[in-house]
């Protein structure tokens, strides 16, 4: 019996452990899923995930009036949260809950797609429209995880051109309806540097010049360019230079020059944050971002222009949702002559129409501010910008992902 | 836990008597008969009492682990995108390229793959086995609609990886569902087209080392858990009741607050414009501009961690020290020793089933910390299932993922074992 005994202990003090390890394991997912990470798709509490950016109220949950919410249905439209959800909720989605009387529930993300191919290849798909990069609005496309879209269907101007000659050329995808023309530039505590503020990229990875911490996005896309450009590579050449083995070191090595100094962010969110804890001197961030912080926080930050990397947002509709139709409505409404123009007097960003483009006025909450000029797209950011090449990064984007994650944990 | 030790009692009876009731033959059959229903009850009786909790374990534990892990070695992606290719290449011998049909399976299989929107799949997979294949599928399939035959002179031309040997290997690789490579990822090595195991080139090295970091920051973690826990747990046990009953709230309040909230104010303690760095500065330790870096690197990681897994020792130690009787220590002082000396010959050993499962716990639990990290722990602080995290939620690369946490797995196993070797689990008390 004694060795029974023995045996019995130890098979009783193992699964003791292993249920005490489990039950910690468990707390720790739980609280994982209710992280500000926003990736989990919560749709119950969405709210619990509102942007942590001070002075920014509660935008995630709109009811229409009681009366006109006849048909029940729920849209959970998903962007990148913070500043530039508040300018879509206040330039879309309100006229769009008034006109239709469909509710809108928004939710935010980091602007990781794992969640859609998630959704579309487990069947359960949640989110009925997404504001995603170039890039991904292609990949997705490509892996037949969005639904085409019929451009003739598009709203045409108010002066009757068709949709698909009012979009700049270029923008409209097979399965993608551009929103926005936003830039990640690169933002600095102008507070810090009352005589010299830095200029250009080179004055980013110039650490003696300019001491202190950065903050740049935690994936490869964007930062490969930049740090090419830092090196003397001309913005034309960035992507075939980018594609060559040689090319990539040579990033990498310069990215290496300011490893030990930078603090990676992953929302759109927390550059304008960090720039404010004064935990970083200089941050890659997106124009928009920094353009509120500016005006609707009274933030010193200056922005640095030089060699900015443009990008488009789009819409997609997630394939297998349940409300499509409806989701193709918003998405037509959303990106409609006025709908853009709506979004752009909130948020430094350009619409991708030609008749929104003459609609741009003063900024929403301050008259005496002229929303063109912080735009991304004035003929001179736009002459010495580069354009984020999506071919390049639909394609690439995996493996560079790969080198770039063991890049950062060596 | 109750129930089940119960009823392993129980059945442990039941068995006993059955064995008694057969060697006893003189015992009139009827009774015997009867014995044997009675036994026959009482376990399918302590078999619905744990039924439950079996079926619980076995829906939500056993079956996706085991669904998981089958993950990690079966990928059948490949061939169910890409038939013919995968039929063809079977026939290959490996030494010069696949003749003309095997290329002109492969295009053949492209268009189709790129009609129905699958390509994507297929060149994911292909990316694992030598990275920077995806771009190649994704760009030739594209293109592939204007080329000509012969294939196997225009797919080189197209792009000059498809002339080569190791380019065919993977792709005769991935033709089988079942694949190596997730395991052999996991510890930074990779097949060449001859089939023989190399160890990736540096600048794709990643999880050996993330391996040891994890196994060094448990280690470190546990070793402060136990210096920072004795002291707690000792005075607890040894205080007059009413204050020590305060002390086991002050330890009990951090357990019971959310790992989230105390994550975050850390955060708010330990960054460059902090508390801790305003303290420093206050005291004159640190100049304001050479504020210390206390947070978003290993450091952060180690104190948060640290902090909540504190209360894993100080439990099972305050357990185990109640129960040691003070006129031991009492006896050896009146037999000559030293108070230090009946510390550490007396009472110290006592406390080693305390301190066993103190240790054993935090080290398991530090060892799959990963939101903790992935909020303090910025570029150098975080740990392997910050990666296997990456490979669920955001690379989507559940293989990989898998065979991370199956390596995981049988590392903390390992070490179990070895406790058991060492101390013996059966003289560890979690209080």
């Amino acid at each position: 019996m004694p060795i029974t005994t023995s045996l019995n202990t130890r098979l009783m003090a193992a699964t003791a452990v292993l249920a005490l390890g489990l039950a910690a394991c468990d707390s720790g997912n739980e609280s994982a899923a209710d992280a500000p990470a926003t990736d989990a798709p919560a749709t119950d509490a969405p709210a619990a995930q509102a942007p942590a950016v001070p002075g920014e109220e509660d935008v995630s949950a709109l009811q229409p009036d009681a009366a006109t919410a006849d048909d029940g249905v729920t849209l959970t439209i998903v962007s990148w949260g913070g500043a530039y959800t508040k300018a879509q909720v206040e330039g879309f989605h309100k006229p769009f809950i008034e006109k239709t009387g469909i509710t809108i529930q928004s939710d935010d993300y980091d602007g990781n797609i794992a969640p859609i191919k998630a959704q579309v290849e487990s069947g359960n798909v949640v989110w009925d429209a997404v504001d995603v990069e170039t890039a991904d609005a292609v990949r997705l496309c490509d892996e037949g995880l969005t639904v085409p879209v019929d451009h003739s269907a598009l709203p045409p101007a108010p002066d009757g051109t068709p949709a698909l000659k009012d979009f700049l050329p270029g923008t409209l995808f097979e399965c993608a309806v551009p929103v926005s023309i936003w830039s990640n530039i690169i933002a600095y505590d102008a507070s810090r540097y009352p005589d010299t503020p830095p200029a250009t990229l080179e004055d980013f990875f110039d650490l003696d010049a300019f001491p202190g911490r950065r903050g740049l996005r935690k994936i490869p896309k964007v930062n490969l360019e930049i740090a090419l450009m830092a090196d003397g590579v001309a913005p034309s050449d960035v992507y075939a230079v980018l594609a060559t083995p040689a090319g990539l070191d040579r990033a990498f090595a310069k990215l290496d020059t300011i490893k030990d100094e930078v603090i990676w962010w992953e929302t759109g969110a927390q550059p304008p944050q960090l720039l404010a804890d004064g935990e970083v001197v200089m941050t890659a961030a997106y124009n928009g971002r920094i353009f509120n912080a500016q005006v609707a926080e009274g933030q010193p930050f200056g922005i640095i222009w030089d060699r900015q990397i443009w990008d488009i947002d789009l819409w997609v509709v997630p394939r297998g949702g349940r409300n499509i139709d409806a989701a193709m409505d918003f998405v037509s409404f959303a990106t409609s002559t006025e709908g853009l123009a709506g979004q752009s007097s909130w948020i430094a960003y350009g619409p991708p129409r030609k008749s929104s483009l003459a609609l741009i006025g003063a900024y929403a909450e301050d008259p005496r501010i002229d929303m063109a000029s912080h735009m991304p797209t004035t003929p001179e950011r736009l002459a010495n910008g580069l354009q984020n090449d999506y071919e390049f990064w639909a394609d690439y984007n995996d493996e560079l992902e790969q080198r770039f994650n063991a890049w950062l944990a060596q | 836990m109750n129930a089940a030790d119960t009823v392993t009692v129980e059945t442990g009876t039941a068995d006993t008597g059955t064995a008694d009731t057969g060697t006893a033959d003189t015992q009139p059959p009827a009774l015997k008969e009867q014995l044997q229903r009675a036994n026959r009850r009482a376990r399918w009786k302590a078999l619905g009492l744990v039924a439950p909790l079996l079926v619980f374990l076995l829906i939500t534990f056993v079956l996706p682990i085991f669904s998981m892990l089958t993950r990690s070695v079966y990928a059948p992606v490949f061939a169910d995108v890409m038939p013919q290719v995968s039929e063809a290449v079977r026939g290959w011998d490996g030494k010069d390229l696949p003749d003309e049909a095997v290329f002109a399976a492969l295009v053949a299989d492209m268009s189709a793959a790129r009609a129905d929107r699958t390509m994507g799949q297929a060149a994911t997979r292909m990316n694992y086995e030598i990275p920077g294949t995806r771009s190649l599928f994704m760009r030739s399939a594209r293109r592939v609609a204007h080329i000509q035959a012969p294939y196997s002179e225009s797919l080189p031309a197209l792009d000059a990886r498809w002339g080569s040997r190791d380019v065919w290997a993977a792709i005769q690789r991935v033709s089988h569902p079942l694949t190596p490579t997730f395991y052999l990822s996991a510890v930074d090595r990779a097949l060449d087209a001859d089939g023989s195991i190399v160890l990736n080139p540096p600048e794709q090295r990643l999880y050996i080392d993330l391996f040891w970091r994890t196994l060094w920051v448990s280690a470190l973690v546990m070793a402060l858990c136990l210096a920072l826990g004795f002291p707690i747990a000792y005075l607890m046990a040894h205080m007059p009741s009413p204050r020590a009953n305060l002390l086991m709230i002050l330890v009990l309040l951090p357990f019971w607050t959310s790992l989230l909230v105390r994550t975050t104010a850390w955060i708010a303690l330990l960054q460059t414009q902090g508390v801790v760095n305003d303290l420093f500065v206050w005291s004159g330790l640190v100049a304001d501009n050479g504020r210390i870096q206390l947070i978003y690197n290993q450091t952060g990681t180690i104190i948060a961690m640290t902090h909540i897994l504190l209360p894993f020792t100080v439990l099972p130690l305050y357990a185990v020290m109640r129960g040691i009787p003070p006129s031991l220590t009492r006896a050896a002082i009146s037999l000559g020793a030293s108070p230090s000396v009946a510390f550490l010959r007396v009472y110290l050993p006592l406390t080693a089933p305390g301190v066993g499962a103190g240790a054993v716990l935090v080290f398991i639990l530090a060892g799959g910390y990963y939101i903790t990290p992935a909020l303090v722990g910025g570029r150098t602080g975080q740990l392997i299932s910050n990666l296997i995290a990456f490979h669920m939620q955001e690379s989507l690369n559940w293989g990989l993922a898998a065979a991370l946490g199956a390596l995981l797995l049988a590392g903390v196993l390992a070490l179990y074992w070895l406790y058991d070797q060492l101390v013996g689990i059966d003289k560890m008390r979690l209080g």
